[in-house]
C-alpha cells in the first residue's frame, strides 16, 4: 500500500471539516471542524515527512498542534464572552457588521 | 530519562505495525484500511451531529484514529502528544466550554441561509475531486524514502534536534504565542461587574427623592418578627393587608403555599379577637391566661 | 506718399507732455478713492485738472507752432513699460500736428463740458430741475462727483489714446474710454435701461475691440515692433493681402468705437447716459477715435486702395442710414445721435479717400466737435427745462422761453446742415467734392449718396427745430412724465457759457480752421492734402448742388412739420419706409435674428450637451458605479458562513487554476 492513501484521506477528511464549517451554526462545532481541518493537513504532513524521509514534516506538524492549542485557548474565551453578552453561541446571531 | 529510555522500546513495538520502509506493510494497509473508514465515518458523524456532545465525541474518535496513523508512520511522538494533547486536552476543554455555554446546543434543523448547505456541499464535493484527483495523478508516483536514516538516533532525538537548532526561531515564538493567548484567553474570560459609583447617605437621599430610584423608601422588611419565623412571611400592611414587595421574588416562588394562611386583619393579633386564625388565636389565649 | 518727418525728441513744454493725461487721471483718482470727503470740491477739481491740461495743451501747441513744420513732430519716451523677449514697448509719447490737435479738441471742448456739467448734475436742492435727471435718481453731492471722476478717467484715457506712440498705448486709451463709456452710459445705475444700454455698448465695443487687437497682433507678428514709426517705416514690406487683413481689422475696431455700420446700434442707445456725457463721449470725442485710428494709420491705408474703398463703403453706407433713421425719431437725443452716426460716416468716408480725404476727416471732425457737442448741451438745456423729457412732440415754441439756449442750438443746427459760411459749410462740403472727385463709379456713389444725406440732414434738423423751439407750445396742456407741470425756463450761466463758447465755435471754427491752414499744420502728421481733381462733378458745382439739397431738406421739412400742426401722439400706422426707420432700419433686429438668438440656440444647445452628454456620462459613470456598489452591497450580509463559503469557493477555484496550468 502507498503512503498516498494517507494523503487521500486526509484530503477526504479535510473537506468534511470544511462542510462542517459552512454547514454547522454553533460556534464550538464549528470549531471542532476547524480541529478537524488542522488534523487532516496534520496528518498529511506526517505522511509527507516519511515520504520525503525528513523530520522536518513532523516538526511542522508539531507546530501545528501549538498553535492550534493556542487557537482553541482564545477562540473558546472569545466564544465564552459573546455568549455572555448575547446569550447565544450561534455564529448567525453575530451578524451585526453587515451592509 | 526514563521515558527517554522506554523510547526505543515503543517505536519496536510499533513498528511491528509499520514497515521501516518508504512503503507501507501488510499489516499497515489492515490496520489503515480499517481505521481510514471509520475515521472518515467518524468525522462525517461530527458534522451530522445534532447534539454538540456527540460531535465532541465523533471528533476524539477521529482524533484517536489519527494518533494511531501517526504511530503507524514513524512519528511516535506526534501520536502520543496527538492523543495526550488533542484527544486529552483540548477536546477536554471543548467539552468543558461545551457544558458552560452549549446547553441548547442542538442546532435547528431549518437553514436560515438559501442554499448555503447545497452550496457547501457542492464546492466541498468539489475541492475533493481536485485534491484527490491532483493527489491521485502525481503522488502515487512518488516513491517514498521512509524515515530510517532520518530517525536513525530515535524519532524523539531527531524531532528534538531540529526543534532546537533549525527550528529554534520558530519554537520560540510559540512560547510567546502560548503566553499571549493565555494571558487574552484570561482577559477574554473574566467576567468582571463594573463597580457601581459609591454614593454617600445625603447624595442616596436626594437621588432617592428625585425618582432616580424605583421607589422613595426601602422595601419593606418581612414579616419575620411580627407572627412568625421565615422570611416567607410577608410584612403586613397597615390596613392589614399584605405588603407584596416585603417577600423576595425567589422565595415566594417556593414558599407561597407551604405558608400557612396569613391573618386576612393583622389587627386580630394585638386586639385578641378569636376566631380568626386557630392557631394564634390558641397561642394569644394561653398567654393571656398565662398572664392572668 | 510724401516722406515721414523726421521724427525729434520732445523738448520745452512738450517734455511733460506726459501731464496731459497724468493730471485728470490723478484726479480721477483722487476722486474716485476720496470718497464722501470730496464731495464738496469733488468738482471744481474735476473741472480745474481738465482746465489744467487744456492750458498745458495749449502751450505746447503755441511752441510747435514755433518750429518750422518738419519739426514738429516730436516723440516723449517715459520708460520702458513691457519688455518680455522680443517685445519691447516704452511708455512713450508721440507730440505731433495730429494728437496736438485732438489734445486741444478733446481738452478744450472737455473744458466746456466739465463746466456745463457743475451746472447740469449740481445737487436737486439747489433749485428747481437743476437736475434734469432729478426724477430717476435724485442727484447728489456724492453722485456728482462720482460723474466728474469718471469724466476725468475717460479724459485721461482719450489723451493716452491719442498721445500714443505706439499701438499698444493705442489700444490702452481706447479700452479706457470704452471702461469710461461703459461707466457713464449706465451712470444712472437706477435705471434698468441704463444698465442694459451700457452692456450693449460695451459688448458690440467688445467686437471692433477684437477687431483691433488682431490688427495688433498682425502687425507685431510681420514686423515685430508696436512702435508707430517703426511699423510705418516697414509697412511697405508686407505682402498685399496682410495689409488688406490689417486694413480691414483697423478698420473693425474703428467701426465699433465709432458707431460705424454694422455696429452702429449701440451709440444711440448709449443716450441713456446724462447729456454731458453724450455731448463729450459719443459726439465730439470718443466715438472720433476710430476717425483717428484710420488718420493714424494712414501710411497703411496709403498702400491699399481696396482697403480705402472698403473704410469709405462703409462710411457711406453709415452715413446715408444714420440721417435716414435720424428723420424719424422723435426723441431729441436720439435724433442727434442718429445724426452723430451719420455725420461720422462723413469722417469715415473722407479718410476713406485716401490722401485726398485724412485731413478734410480731421477738420469735420473738429468743427463736428464744436457744433455737435454745443447741439447736444442745448438739448441738454432743453430737457433741463422741460423735466427730463426728450420726446419732442411734448416740446414746441420753447424759443421764447429759452432765448440763449435757442440761438445756441440754432447757430449749431445752422453749422450742421452747412449753412454758408458757417462750420459745416466749410468741412462738409469738402468732403462732398472729395467724394466727387473720385473716379469712376466711387465719385458717384459716394458723392450722390454724400449730397442726399446732406439733403436728409437739413430735413430732419429743420424738423427738430421746429418741433422743439417754433410752432404751438403743446407742452402747456400736458403733465411732464414724472406727474408734474412743465415749467420751461432758461438754464444757469454755467450751463449757458460753455454753449455760447460752443455756438461761437460753430459759426466760426470752419472758416477759422480753414483760413489759417488746418490741412498744412496736419501735413506732418497726414501728409500733404492732395486736392481731389475733378470727377464725377466739377468742383465748382459741388457746393451748389449741395446747398440745393440742403435748402429743398429745409423746405420738405417745414412743409411737412412747420405748416401743419404736430400731433402729440405718435402717428399709427405710417408708412413702411418711416416704420422702418423708426425701428432702426431693422438693425437690432438684424443682431437679434442673426447673432443673438443663433447664439443662445448655440448656447442652450452647448449646455444641454453638456448637462446630458458630458455630465450624464460622468455622472451616468457615477450612479451606476453607486447602483452596483448598493446592490453588491448586499452581498455583505454579515453571517460569516457566507464568507466562509466564498472562500471555499476561492480556494477550489485556485486549486483548479493550479490543477489546470500543471496539468494541462
Amino acid at each position: 500500500m502507498s503512503p498516498t492513501n494517507y494523503l487521500l484521506l486526509s484530503a477526504l477528511l479535510f473537506t468534511v471539516g470544511a462542510i462542517g464549517v459552512l454547514v454547522r451554526r454553533n460556534a464550538i462545532v464549528v470549531f471542532m471542524c476547524i480541529e478537524l481541518m488542522l488534523n487532516a493537513v496534520n496528518l498529511s504532513l506526517v505522511t509527507f515527512a516519511r515520504m520525503n524521509g525528513q523530520l522536518d514534516g513532523q516538526v511542522m506538524a508539531f507546530f501545528v498542534m501549538v498553535v492550534a492549542a493556542a487557537e482553541v485557548v482564545v477562540g473558546l474565551a472569545i466564544i465564552m464572552s459573546i455568549f455572555r453578552t448575547r446569550r447565544s453561541s450561534s455564529v448567525d446571531d453575530a451578524n451585526l457588521l453587515k451592509y | 530519562m526514563s521515558a527517554l529510555a522506554s523510547e526505543p522500546m515503543m517505536t519496536s513495538v510499533l513498528a511491528q505495525a509499520a514497515s521501516t520502509g518508504g512503503d507501507a506493510g501488510v499489516g499497515e494497509a489492515i490496520v489503515f484500511w480499517i481505521l481510514g473508514p471509520v475515521s472518515l465515518a467518524s468525522a462525517i458523524g461530527m458534522v451530522l451531529a445534532r447534539n454538540a456532545v456527540h460531535s465532541a465525541l465523533f471528533l476524539a474518535q477521529t482524533m484517536i484514529a489519527l494518533a494511531v496513523f501517526y504511530l503507524m508512520q514513524q512519528a511516535p511522538f506526534l501520536g502520543f502528544v496527538q492523543i495526550i494533547v488533542y484527544t486529552g486536552a483540548v477536546m477536554m476543554l471543548f467539552l468543558f466550554v461545551l457544558m458552560l455555554v452549549g446547553r441548547d446546543s442542538s442546532d435547528s434543523v431549518v437553514e436560515v441561509l438559501r442554499g448555503q448547505r447545497v452550496a457547501a456541499v457542492l464546492l466541498g464535493l468539489a475541492f475533493a475531486l481536485l485534491l484527490v484527483a491532483g493527489v491521485g495523478r502525481t503522488m502515487f508516483e512518488v516513491p517514498s524514502v521512509g524515515l530510517g536514516i532520518a530517525a536513525s538516533n530515535g524519532n524523539l532525538p531527531g524531532i528534538g534536534r531540529l526543534v532546537f537548532t533549525d527550528y529554534l526561531l520558530p519554537f520560540e515564538l510559540t512560547s510567546a504565542l502560548l503566553i499571549t493567548a493565555a494571558l487574552g484567553a484570561i482577559v477574554l474570560g473574566f467576567a468582571q461587574k463594573k463597580p457601581k459609583a459609591k454614593l454617600g447617605q445625603r447624595a442616596t437621599v436626594v437621588a432617592r427623592l428625585r425618582g432616580e430610584h424605583a421607589r422613595v423608601s426601602p422595601l419593606p422588611g418581612p414579616g419575620v418578627y411580627a407572627t412568625a419565623n421565615s422570611v416567607a412571611v410577608p410584612a403586613l400592611l397597615p390596613d392589614g393587608s399584605i405588603a407584596r414587595e416585603s417577600l423576595s421574588e425567589i422565595i415566594e416562588g417556593h414558599e407561597v403555599e407551604e405558608l400557612p394562611r396569613p391573618p386576612a386583619d393583622a389587627h386580630a393579633l394585638t386586639d385578641g379577637r378569636p376566631g380568626v386564625s386557630e392557631g394564634t388565636a390558641v397561642r394569644t389565649t394561653v398567654g393571656e391566661e398565662d398572664r392572668t | 506718399m510724401t516722406a515721414p518727418p523726421e521724427v525729434l525728441p520732445a523738448t520745452g513744454a512738450a517734455s511733460v507732455a506726459w501731464l496731459l493725461f497724468a493730471i485728470p487721471a490723478v484726479s480721477a483718482l483722487v476722486l474716485f478713492l476720496a470718497g464722501k470727503r470730496a464731495n464738496a470740491w469733488g468738482h471744481v477739481l474735476g473741472v480745474g485738472s481738465v482746465l489744467a491740461s487744456f492750458l498745458l495743451g495749449v502751450v505746447i501747441f503755441v511752441q510747435a507752432l514755433g518750429v518750422a513744420p518738419d519739426q514738429r513732430t516730436t516723440e516723449l519716451s517715459l520708460y520702458s513699460w513691457i519688455s518680455s523677449g522680443t517685445l519691447n514697448v516704452d511708455f512713450g509719447l508721440r507730440i505731433d500736428p495730429l494728437s496736438l490737435t485732438f489734445v486741444l479738441l478733446i481738452t478744450g471742448v472737455g473744458s466746456l463740458i466739465h463746466i456745463y456739467s457743475v451746472g447740469y448734475m449740481a445737487p436737486h436742492a439747489s433749485g428747481h430741475g437743476a437736475d434734469a435727471d432729478a426724477h430717476a435718481e435724485p442727484s447728489s453731492d456724492s453722485s456728482r462727483r462720482r460723474f466728474f471722476a469718471q469724466l476725468n478717467l475717460f479724459v485721461a484715457a482719450m489723451l493716452v489714446l491719442v498721445l500714443g506712440n505706439n499701438f499698444v498705448l493705442l489700444y490702452l486709451g481706447w479700452e479706457g474710454v470704452g471702461l469710461a463709456s461703459y461707466l457713464l452710459i449706465g451712470f444712472y445705475q437706477d435705471r434698468p435701461s441704463a444698465a442694459t444700454a451700457a452692456k450693449k455698448a460695451f459688448l458690440m465695443n467688445r467686437v471692433g475691440d477684437v477687431g483691433l487687437a488682431l490688427a495688433i497682433f498682425l502687425i507685431w507678428l510681420n514686423l515685430g515692433t508696436l512702435q508707430y514709426t517703426e511699423v510705418f517705416a516697414r509697412i511697405g514690406e508686407l505682402s498685399g493681402g496682410t495689409i488688406l487683413a490689417i486694413t480691414l481689422l483697423l478698420l473693425l475696431g474703428a467701426c465699433g468705437k465709432s458707431g460705424q455700420f454694422p455696429l452702429q446700434s449701440w451709440l444711440p442707445d448709449a443716450m441713456e447716459g446724462p447729456t454731458p456725457v453724450s455731448a463729450l463721449i459719443h459726439a465730439a470725442t470718443m466715438v472720433t477715435a476710430g476717425v483717428y485710428l484710420i488718420a493714424r494709420t494712414n501710411p497703411i491705408y496709403d498702400l491699399t486702395p481696396t482697403g480705402r474703398v472698403v473704410v469709405a463703403l462703409i462710411g457711406v453706407v453709415t452715413l446715408l442710414i444714420g440721417a435716414i433713421i435720424g428723420c424719424a425719431y422723435d426723441d431729441i437725443k436720439k435724433v442727434l445721435a442718429y445724426s452723430t452716426v451719420s455725420q461720422i460716416g462723413y469722417m469715415i468716408l473722407a479718410v476713406g479717400l485716401g490722401p485726398a480725404g485724412y485731413a478734410l476727416g480731421i477738420f469735420h471732425l473738429l468743427t463736428h466737435g464744436f457744433f455737435k457737442a454745443g447741439l447736444f448741451l442745448g438739448a441738454g438745456s432743453v430737457m433741463h427745462a422741460m423735466n427730463d423729457d426728450v420726446n419732442m412732440r411734448n416740446f414746441g415754441g420753447l424759443g421764447r422761453k429759452m432765448p440763449i439756449t435757442f440761438v445756441t442750438f440754432g447757430l449749431g443746427y445752422l453749422a450742421l446742415i452747412g449753412f454758408p459760411f458757417l462750420s459745416g459749410y466749410f468741412s462738409k462740403d469738402a468732403i462732398i467734392e472729395a467724394a466727387f472727385g473720385q473716379e469712376g463709379w466711387q465719385g458717384w456713389v459716394y458723392g450722390i449718396t454724400a449730397t442726399l444725406a446732406a439733403g436728409l440732414t437739413a430735413f430732419y434738423m429743420t424738423r427738430l427745430m421746429i418741433m422743439t423751439f417754433f410752432g404751438e407750445e403743446r407742452w402747456r396742456n400736458l403733465k411732464a412724465p414724472d406727474g408734474e407741470d412743465y415749467h420751461p425756463h432758461e438754464s444757469s450761466p454755467v450751463m449757458t457759457g460753455p454753449m455760447i463758447v460752443l455756438a461761437i465755435g460753430s459759426v466760426f471754427a470752419g472758416f477759422v480752421l480753414s483760413a489759417v491752414g488746418l490741412n498744412q499744420w496736419l501735413a506732418p502728421s497726414l501728409g500733404e492734402l492732395q486736392e481731389s481733381p475733378d470727377g464725377a462733378l466739377p468742383h465748382a458745382l459741388v457746393p451748389w448742388l449741395v446747398l440745393a439739397c440742403s435748402a429743398l431738406g429745409v423746405l420738405v421739412a417745414y412743409l411737412v412739420v412747420g405748416r401743419r400742426p404736430t400731433p402729440v401722439q405718435r402717428p399709427e400706422p405710417v408708412s413702411f419706409p418711416v416704420q422702418a426707420a423708426r425701428r432702426d432700419l431693422y438693425a437690432n433686429a438684424f443682431n437679434e435674428t442673426v447673432i443673438e438668438r443663433p447664439g443662445i440656440w448655440l448656447t442652450r444647445a452647448l449646455v444641454f450637451l453638456d448637462n446630458r452628454g458630458v455630465d450624464g456620462l460622468v455622472n451616468g459613470l457615477a450612479a451606476g458605479l453607486g447602483g452596483g456598489s448598493a446592490r453588491l452591497r448586499r452581498l455583505q450580509t454579515g453571517f460569516v458562513r457566507s464568507y466562509a463559503l466564498s472562500m471555499l469557493g476561492g480556494s477550489v477555484f485556485v486549486v483548479a487554476a493550479l490543477l489546470a496550468v500543471r496539468f494541462a
